[in-house]
């Protein structure tokens, strides 16, 4: 149970009404909800989903400090220029010793505070197993079901975290830069599969056409299905190059809005969501089941006394969380 | 396996000055306190300050301010909040207030206001037991 300004409690179907009906308070008290995983958040999720779909949903990602924040700035101008809303969810990292976080991605668009056809929410990865994914897949519809023309997702910038978060857009933009050679070699291990649309920010600075090639490179060794990805080239900072970002990442969401790719673009981006979240909620609930039968504990120190392998630890792991659920 | 859900502080500052050394110092403390701190840079006006803490939903507001201007700007901040029915957060300052405006900064609504010197932890604690809860 939760004030609410007017003195009252927050209900779902209050907020509902509210975020349906463009309230800028309802929505930031919704995405709370939502993003703490609450009862009323997931029965407001449950009820703003049939209002969802209509949003172009956009990820943004890449390595820390490739200047995703300023982009995601860039990009918002110009869709505002262009006549069109934007939601944004920013998501920063949280420390792995206080759970604390700074979040500053609204210093570097700080303009866009007083535009009222933009909603900025900045989200902390709270370090929770699958929680960002969960969290930032519901905040996104939240937006979606708002009204805004585009959402856009800010990712942190390492790990499977930034696939999953990715699978709740429809876009997903890849951001490198020149001489980023490290770079080059993280996406390999998973970040390229995901992306549309690739950039090379900073394009300003050396060594920004050899970037373009490599990415070109590894692209014709990648398995490409209907759409091949562009390469683009970006200044965050100057905006150079940001309308022909916001062109290719319309083109693609015509590409999988036509009536051929519509269909089958749909029921993945379905799938993948859904994997993503019951693999997340069947991960707590083992875990959880593990621990309390002391099952997780005792096979911890056996394997730690090397009495038991770790691989077979795992499946006597898996029996204990099974014969637990068996017996509920 | 949940724990208990961050407070969240945004720390603004309002007017021309352009030092934020006290502001980041303080945004670190509280996030080594366990807590999500929104930082949004100098130069903020009421609006924007109003803007963020309601797009954020946040707890707490704290704000930095050296340039004197808080007995102008303070209460501006507060109308703005209540403009956009944000009228259920912990407010705090920091800077450079002198020791007789004190009681109109209370008065204003910040019931919390550190000066240079002060002990981060003090602050931590200020903004855990005051803080309003939320979901």
């Amino acid at each position: 149970m939760t004030t609410t300004p007017s003195g009252g409690v927050d209900t779902a179907t209050a907020l509902v009404e509210g975020v349906l009906a463009g309230n800028r308070r309802a929505l930031a008290r919704a995405i709370t909800h939502v993003e703490a995983d609450s009862v009323i958040g997931r029965e407001l999720l449950a009820h703003i989903y049939p209002r969802t779909g209509r949003a172009q949903t956009v990820g943004i990602t890449g390595s820390a400090g490739a200047g995703k924040s300023t982009l995601v700035g860039a990009l918002a101008r110009e869709e505002r220029k262009r006549g069109r809303t934007v939601g944004i969810v920013a998501i920063d990292p949280s420390s792995p010793f206080s759970h604390g976080a700074i979040l500053g991605d609204r210093i570097r668009m700080q303009d866009l505070t007083a535009d009222g056809g933009v909603f900025l929410r900045s989200m902390a990865s709270r370090g929770n197993l699958g929680g960002l994914s969960e969290s930032a897949t519901g905040v996104v519809d939240v937006l979606d079901a708002a009204g805004f023309d585009v959402v856009m997702i800010e990712t942190v910038g390492a790990g499977q975290d930034e696939v999953e978060v990715a699978n709740a857009a429809g876009t997903t933009v890849l951001v490198a830069n020149p001489g980023g050679g490290d770079e080059v070699q993280s996406m390999k291990a998973g970040l390229m599969e995901v992306a549309q649309v690739m950039t090379v920010n900073k394009s300003d600075l050396a060594g920004s056409d050899t970037a373009v090639t490599q990415l070109k490179a590894l692209l014709a060794t990648a398995n490409l299905g209907s759409w091949e990805p562009p390469i683009l080239k970006t200044v965050a900072r100057t905006g150079e190059g940001v309308a022909e970002l916001v062109d290719a990442i319309d083109r693609h969401q015509a590409h999988i809005r036509s009536s051929v790719h519509a269909a089958e673009e749909r029921r993945g981006q379905a799938t993948r969501q859904l994997i993503a979240l019951a693999r997340a909620a069947l991960h707590r609930e083992a875990l959880e089941a593990a621990s309390t039968t002391g099952a997780l504990e005792a096979l911890v120190d056996a394997v730690a006394r090397r009495e038991r392998d770790p691989r077979n630890a795992a499946v006597a792991l898996l029996d204990a969380v099974k014969a637990q659920w068996a017996r509920k | 396996m949940t724990q208990e859900r961050p407070i969240r502080v945004l720390i603004a500052k309002p007017g021309l000055d352009g030092h934020d050394r006290g502001a980041k110092v303080v945004a670190r403390a509280l996030r080594d306190g366990g807590m999500e701190v929104i930082y949004t840079g100098i130069r903020q006006t009421p609006q924007m300050i109003a803007e963020a803490a309601l797009q954020e939903d946040v707890q707490v507001v704290g704000l930095s301010i050296l340039s004197g201007a808080h007995l102008e700007l303070f209460p501006r901040v507060v109308e703005e909040l209540k403009a956009r029915g944000v009228d259920d957060v912990l407010l705090f300052a920091g800077g450079i207030i002198p020791q007789e405006d004190i009681p109109a900064v209370n008065k204003i609504g910040f019931t919390g206001v550190f000066g240079p010197g002060t002990d981060t932890n003090d602050i931590i604690a200020f903004v855990r037991e005051h803080a309003p809860v939320r979901a």
